[in-house]
């Protein structure tokens, strides 16, 4: 009776705070999905961010004292064929992952964003010429025209960069233009036209901010299919290249050799990419329930 | 409908013309010189003959736009030259390796239709339950997993398990066997990759049946069949699956790009000497002439597969047609 009583007073005295937790509450309840995103997301980033606060071992240093030993109290997930705290090498390569994929979304999708709606409001031939374009870029699957990139550009972080970025561009621009030709038809572009503005304060003040929804949610998208590109390109040796830290560059060599012998070195580092991406991709499918209205519903 | 057939297959043209443009462009950005890079890689000095005898070898002396002319002839007589790395013409290269290429991707996509149509089905039909919710994890870690790290795992986990139960452990063959052949050994050594690839084809399929079927439930002739009391069974198949797969199948068509994708890197890891190594092996090796020859190979896949698409769709939807 007594908790009772001085539990409702708490909430006398704090109701925003009891609301808020409450809908906070309500919210994990209700987007199980989301709120699983939102952890293994942050989780990346943190790792990320403080790498070098949390990895408990140097991820470039050899130990041939402790070559391939199994998970346990020393090193927690355990050592790759040279003696290389696994755990530290992940904590790094979520790093470079989220170097690859934030750098490559990001540039991608505001190129395409840019392109997109610039395609969208000036019409005629320039969005002809431009859509064309685009459909000759879209042609190419985004890891062989990285591949193609690669092959001439070489490998590394800022190669693979590139390499990832310009396929993302065009599927932004496409996605962008078709919410760009609506809001075009709208009474207040034609506003600011007759008020004399410019083409690009019309397009980066009136036009930008209104096709935002399907944006955050293309490079959302983006961020996760970059660290997968990212991934599969330095598996196959031509994207990231030793000693920087890199998941599927870790998975590259030893994981395949001593897959019997010494399975953590293939199962952890790709646990990462999985639960890395898992937890963007639930993101951007809570983003898109919730910036779409016909999904909001359901 | 044969307006719209025309119409479709002649916009294939521009966007073909345009990927080739694009491709010898990008193979002409390589930073110096291809026959520097050729010569250099059996490593100590060449001389400028050489290097002059590689340039007349390859046509390099001739203006870029009859360079590009006869690169697209070549395409269209699907000779793409010699490989600088084999020697051997590039169409026998690839030939030699289609056919393992070409029956992963099939039964990958034969496994992902399996999986996502019925599981996005089921997905719609409980939403919000339990069901839906494993399902939907299901697709979402499809999208998230990389193929050659599922691969890694398989493998891991049948050398373990054939180790445990019959002592000794087993591998899949790396040596391709036509099916009419061996189908037993045929479908041990393709089996394996087309799950790991076909998985994400699967998981994209099945996000998609499940929205385009959430949507297809609220439609007026679905509540008008509940009104007049047909039975849940024929409104779920004859009704609503039904349209719901209009959408599904050009998804089918996109993510072949994809599958193609996927197969660069899955080979690698189960080792088989399809078209996807190849393509891997062209670019470590610098093989300029191999490279891009596979690079507009997959593009002309792409573009065809595409075309396919719409035109089924066309041919499904008559709303498509007539507009």
């Amino acid at each position: 009776m007594v908790t009772t009583t001085a539990q409702r007073l708490a909430d006398d005295i704090s109701p925003k705070r009891a609301t808020a937790t409450r809908r906070l509450l309500a919210f994990f309840k209700s987007e199980f999905l989301a709120t699983l995103g939102i952890v293994l997301v942050l989780v990346m980033g943190i790792t990320g961010i403080f790498a070098e606060w949390i990895a408990p071992y140097n991820p470039r240093a050899n130990d041939f004292a402790a070559m391939m030993e199994a998970p346990g109290w020393a090193h927690p997930l355990g050592t790759d064929q040279f003696g290389r705290d696994l755990l530290s090498r992940i904590i790094y390569g979520a790093r470079t992952a989220m170097i690859v994929g934030l750098s490559s979304a990001l540039v991608g999708g505001t190129c395409g964003l840019v392109l997109g709606v610039g395609s969208a409001y000036f019409g005629g031939r320039t969005d002809l010429i431009l859509q064309r374009i685009f459909d000759v870029l879209m042609a190419f699957p985004l890891i062989i025209l990285a591949l193609a990139v690669v092959a001439i550009f070489g490998t590394g972080v800022e190669n693979v960069i590139i390499a990832i970025t310009i396929p993302l561009i065009p599927r932004c621009a496409r996605v962008v233009r078709s919410s760009a030709l609506a809001i075009r038809e709208l009474p207040y572009v034609d506003a600011a036209r007759a008020l004399g503005f410019g083409h690009l304060r019309i397009i980066l003040v009136h036009m930008v901010p209104n096709v935002m929804a399907p944006f955050l949610i293309m490079v959302t998208a983006f961020v996760g299919q970059a660290i997968l590109a990212e991934a599969s390109l330095s598996y196959l040796g031509l994207g990231v290249q030793e000693p920087v830290p890199a998941w599927g560059l870790m998975l590259q060599g030893g994981a395949e050799e001593f897959a019997t012998s010494a399975p953590w070195i293939a199962i952890f580092p790709g646990l990462a990419i999985v639960l890395s991406v898992l937890g963007i991709n639930l993101i951007g499918d809570a983003l898109r329930d919730h910036l779409d209205p016909k999904l909001r519903k359901r | 409908m044969y307006r719209y057939i025309c119409k479709r297959i002649l916009l294939v043209i521009p966007t073909l013309l345009g990927a080739a443009a694009l491709v010898f462009v990008l193979m002409r950005l390589i930073p110096g010189d291809v026959c520097v890079v050729r010569l250099g890689s059996s490593g100590g000095t060449f001389d400028p003959k050489a290097i002059a005898l590689c340039h007349a070898e390859l046509g390099m002396e001739r203006p870029l736009i009859v360079q590009f002319m006869d690169f697209v002839w070549g395409i269209v007589r699907l000779d793409f030259g010699t490989s600088m790395w084999s020697g051997n013409p590039v169409t026998t290269e690839i030939w030699a390796r289609l056919p393992i290429s070409v029956e992963i991707a099939i039964l990958a996509t034969v496994i992902a239709i399996a999986i996502a149509i019925p599981l996005g089905a089921v997905s719609a039909i409980k939403q919000n339950t339990w069901i839906d919710i494993l399902v939907r994890l299901f697709a979402v870690a499809g999208t998230a997993t990389p193929s050659f790290w599922l691969g890694l795992v398989s493998l891991l986990i049948v050398l373990n398990f054939t180790s445990a139960v019959f002592g000794a452990p087993w591998m899949p063959p790396i040596e391709y066997v036509p099916i009419w052949q061996d189908p037993i050994r045929n479908l041990s050594m393709a089996l394996l990759p087309a799950v790991t690839v076909g998985y994400r084809y699967a998981a994209v399929s099945m996000r998609m049946t499940r929205s385009a079927m959430l949507e297809v439930m609220q439609e007026d002739y679905i509540r008008t069949a509940r009104a007049k009391g047909l039975i849940n069974k024929l409104i779920i198949n004859r009704h609503a699956l039904k349209n719901a797969l209009l959408p599904v199948v050009t998804l089918l068509g996109i993510e072949f790009a994809f599958l193609i994708g996927g197969l660069v890197v899955t080979e690698q890891v189960f080792n088989l000497n399809g078209v996807g190594r190849l393509f891997v092996q062209a670019v470590q090796n610098q093989d300029y002439t191999l490279t891009q020859a596979l690079v507009m190979l997959t593009v002309i896949i792409f573009v065809i597969s595409n075309l396919v698409v719409d035109l089924l769709y066309a041919w499904l939807d008559p709303r498509i047609r007539y507009s």
